[in-house]
């Protein structure tokens, strides 16, 4: 048992490194004193001065935030719904509704992007709103994907025994349902959250003049060199959220525990 | 459960679909019906099947498999190791593994690429050591490891969310039973996570299938994926038709494979497919 | 089921439009004041000259980048945004005005139009024929940058792509027009070939050359030979000046045989309806010291000569930020728009890619 644990530890901290190697050179990158990422100028900390001087980051950076936070907010308000209704679907309109799930997934960026282009500009000026309802689109289907597991696992027998119990469909929905389900919608929520803030792509097809998300900026700025503002914005807001982490030391824990896992 | 009623849940999701799913799929199903002129052909659909599309798709399926297998592997035992460890805050865990996605997808590929290239970190890491260089850049190895590296979060949400809601009283009731850890891992655990690994096989499989930056700037362009390939004719050739109907009888060939993957899993697991 | 479908979709248009009726409101009380919306490659203009143009006449600016000629054509195209002024580069400029997109510009009358080099209007001719469309904006040629602590003795010739003495040491241009455009040139085609057999040619060429190529990139080409994974890229004339910045043992050269010269040019579209703002923008553009902003925001080179008088001289001599007569003279505009050959080129690529 010692022997499989250390092993484990191991294990887990390759895997560590591993997801973690490149972010460490990104933060490296935020500290160096030469706008290549390939020449190692000196150490600086200008960057992270620029970058709060620079307002298209600033404003870039709070599209970004309220793009991913609304459109994953939407996405999991939808796909819960959605998977539920889908989950007690007969057999051949279940299928047909995950055929129709995938097809954001299936579909290449910039397919889905530029056929969303297409049926906007008929009705919808494009701007927020239109990048908004993009986002919305190929969030849904991860968060769906991530909550028909749950519902699978799910333990029917302690709902169907509180509505034998005298509760009404909805108290017992609430009660009983959701709280099993709520790791998925959480992990579904981080997905899109995660997508969303990554896409360029589709955000490109469909955002209006002057709109703008890191990554639109970003992409532009390859050509040129990345600008090192944006190395130290990343190491921010990959610090913020660590500290966050820490800081509030995981609310949704007990969601765990709900699900009898004890930890011995 | 009153299951006419809980389908009605269903109902704003299949609006949200007809409306931003359907309709643009068939915007884009029209333009692969016809050649760039207008008129009606199939060409574009079957066009998958010429020497050069055909070489790129058997290419793409070939990464995307081994780069999703490659996902499992990894994220599988993680999931087990965390669940048998001591570590009360298992979701910090979670976080902590899909933080890296929070950092923008292109400059993690770039650094990357600074890691593994010739010239690169490693490579100068390893000479420091006095160790044989890697020389993987510009290789398929590269963009495999590219992939699985970007989407390993998506494999190991779904999986450590299925293993973590195992029920302990479960897996003590087998081990009262006199199931040793191997019996319990492939008897009562592996069974009852299928179901997230099929969400973890569909969400890094897919995805990979239409993936061209990773392939653009680790691969160095030397290999050539359909998605290369379609978003070619969507910006330089300026073929849409053709991007089309490419993108159409790719999307129709893997919704296929899910389906029969599905099938086979839900006879397995009972009832769940994907 | 199809006609519930049907019925849905409905019910989510119109619910969209309500949404959205809102939003539209807002819009219509915007234009109360004058906009444009510019369309450009993006870090292609001092973000700060919007801001002062907009201070110096009251004219907002709506400012949208992307990053390649197709992207362009296909957002504009498509009509989700109606812009006024796009910026773009020779061969794409010239499928806008054959297209009937673009708005003739009386440049005569604009202050400052006459900074604009005349060599640059008759290069410009080669897209637009009387010079009634297009403002040159930005100029250069695509070249090879090497390491001269890499490379033994200089290079002046396409040469090296080909003959193998570097197998495994170059990048080449990831684009399928300069990836030709180099070939062609080695065989002393024009880039504008419509021949099917010199195409033919040029691409069995590459394909004979993918073996000795180490990576076809686009934007990193700088940043490998500056790192030095590789000795001799494929690059455009103004990244090569930015790359010398991080490494001065980086050269410059434009082959012998030629190559491409490119030009990027403003054009006002037809769905502009501020013909008199656009031109107050265009006349801004060509002021000298906009203009000298501008280029020292990208170092790419200028058509501006007023801006180009006033360099230092070191600046003046670097062959990547002003190219000399003689080494552009075997350079071709690139013009080619015909689908057929664009067809061709693209299967070619493709089985190239494939190889």
């Amino acid at each position: 048992m010692k022997k499989s644990r250390v092993f484990g530890r191991i294990y887990i901290a390759l895997l560590m490194i591993f997801l973690y190697a490149p972010i460490a050179v990104l933060v490296m990158l935020s500290f160096n004193d030469s706008r290549s990422r390939v020449v190692w100028g000196g150490f600086t900390l200008k960057w992270y001065v620029a970058l709060f001087r620079s307002h298209a980051i600033t404003e870039a950076l709070w599209t970004t935030f309220t793009l991913a936070v609304l459109s994953s907010i939407i996405a999991c308000a939808l796909g819960l719904l959605g998977a539920i209704g889908i989950f007690s679907m007969r057999r051949k309109n279940y299928r047909l509704m995950l055929f129709f799930t995938n097809i954001p997934l299936v579909n290449a960026d910039i397919v889905t992007g530029i056929a969303l282009l297409l049926w906007f500009v008929r009705f919808l000026p494009l701007g927020f709103t239109s990048v908004l309802l993009a986002h919305v689109t190929f969030n849904i289907p991860y968060v769906i994907l991530c909550i028909l597991p749950k519902l699978r696992d799910m333990d029917m027998q302690q709902y169907e025994a509180a509505l034998d119990l005298g509760a009404s469909g909805t108290y017992a929905f609430i009660r009983i349902l959701i709280p099993q389900i709520l790791p998925g919608v959480l992990s579904g929520f981080l997905m899109a959250l995660t997508l969303s803030m990554d896409d360029f792509v589709i955000t490109y097809f469909t955002k209006g003049a002057g709109v703008n998300t890191l990554s639109t900026l970003i992409y532009g700025e390859i050509r040129k060199g990345i600008k090192p503002e944006l190395y130290s914005l990343s190491t921010l807001l990959f610090l913020i959220v660590l500290i966050l982490l820490i800081l509030v030391n995981l609310p949704y824990d007990r969601l765990f525990s709900k699900n009898k896992l004890e930890t011995r | 459960m009153n299951r006419s009623r809980t389908r009605l849940l269903a109902i704003p999701y299949i609006i949200w679909i007809a409306g931003f799913t359907v309709i643009p799929l068939i915007f884009i199903i029209a333009k692969a019906m016809t050649d760039q002129g207008g008129a009606f052909t199939v060409g574009n659909l079957f066009a998958i099947f010429s020497p050069i599309h055909r070489k790129a798709l058997i290419m793409s399926l070939s990464l995307a498999a081994v780069s999703t297998v490659i996902c499992i592997l990894i994220a599988y035992p993680a999931a087990i190791i965390l669940r048998e460890s001591h570590i009360k805050k298992k979701s910090i865990i979670l976080f902590i593994l899909i933080l890296p996605m929070w950092m923008n997808f292109i400059l993690r590929i770039l650094a990357m690429q600074m890691l593994i290239s010739n010239n690169g970190i490693i490579n100068h890491i390893l000479e420091v050591l006095s160790l044989p260089q890697i020389k993987i850049i510009n290789t398929p190895q590269a963009i495999v490891l590219g992939m699985v590296y970007d989407y390993l979060p998506y494999m190991l949400l779904p999986v450590l969310n299925s293993i973590l809601s195992i029920p302990q009283d479960v897996i003590e009731a087998a081990q009262d039973l006199g199931s040793d850890r191997l019996h319990v891992i492939t008897h009562i655990i592996l069974p009852l996570s299928l179901g997230g690994v099929g969400s973890g096989i569909t969400m890094v499989f897919v995805p990979s299938m239409t993936e061209f930056v990773i392939a653009n700037i680790l691969g160095g362009g030397k290999i050539l994926l359909l998605g290369n390939i379609i978003e070619q004719e969507f910006t330089v050739s300026m073929n849409w038709n053709l991007g089309s109907g490419l993108s159409v009888s790719l999307m129709a060939f893997v919704l296929i494979t899910t389906l029969i993957f599905g099938r086979g899993n839900e006879e397995r697991a009972g009832g769940f497919s994907l | 089921m199809k006609r519930k479908i049907t019925a849905l979709a409905c019910a989510v248009t119109l619910s969209i439009c309500l949404i959205t009726g809102c939003t539209g409101g807002s819009t219509a009380s915007e234009s109360a004041h004058e906009t444009l919306t510019v369309f450009n490659y993006s870090e292609y203009l001092d973000p700060e000259m919007l801001e002062l143009f907009t201070e110096e006449t009251g004219i907002e600016i709506k400012y949208e980048e992307a990053t390649t000629p197709e992207e362009i054509y296909t957002k504009y195209i498509s009509g989700g945004i109606d812009y006024d002024l796009i910026c773009t580069s020779d061969y794409m400029v010239k499928r806008l005005i054959d297209e009937g997109e673009a708005q003739p510009v009386d440049f005569s009358s604009m202050e400052y139009s006459s900074n604009i080099g005349q060599k640059f209007w008759d290069i410009s001719k080669s897209v637009d024929p009387d010079n009634a469309y297009a403002l040159p904006y930005f100029w250069g040629t695509l070249g090879l940058l090497y390491d001269t602590t890499k490379v033994k003795g200089d290079i002046d010739s396409w040469d090296v792509l080909f003959n193998g003495e570097y197998a495994q040491d170059i990048i080449m241009q990831d684009s399928m027009r300069d990836a030709f455009m180099i070939a062609l040139k080695y065989l002393g085609y024009s880039i504008n070939t419509t021949n099917e057999n010199e195409i033919r040619e040029a691409a069995d060429l590459l394909m004979k050359q993918k073996k000795d190529v180490q990576a076809y990139l686009v934007d990193e080409v700088r940043d490998e030979i500056v790192a030095g994974n590789a000795s001799i890229g494929v690059i455009y004339s103004g990244e090569a000046y930015l790359g010398n910045q991080y490494n001065s043992d980086l050269a410059y050269v434009i082959p012998k045989e030629g190559s491409e010269l490119w030009i990027d040019e403003w054009v006002v579209t037809k769905k502009c309806k501020n013909m008199d703002a656009a031109e107050k923008f265009l006349d801004f553009l060509c002021r000298e010291d906009v203009a000298t902003a501008n280029f020292e925001y990208i170092y790419y080179s200028t058509p501006n000569e007023a801006v180009v008088a006033a360099m230092d001289e070191e600046l003046k001599e670097n062959p990547a930020v002003v190219p000399t007569d003689e080494s552009i003279a075997n350079c071709e505009v690139c013009t080619q728009n015909d689908p057929a050959t664009i067809e061709l080129y693209n299967e070619l690529w493709k089985e190239l890619k494939a190889q």
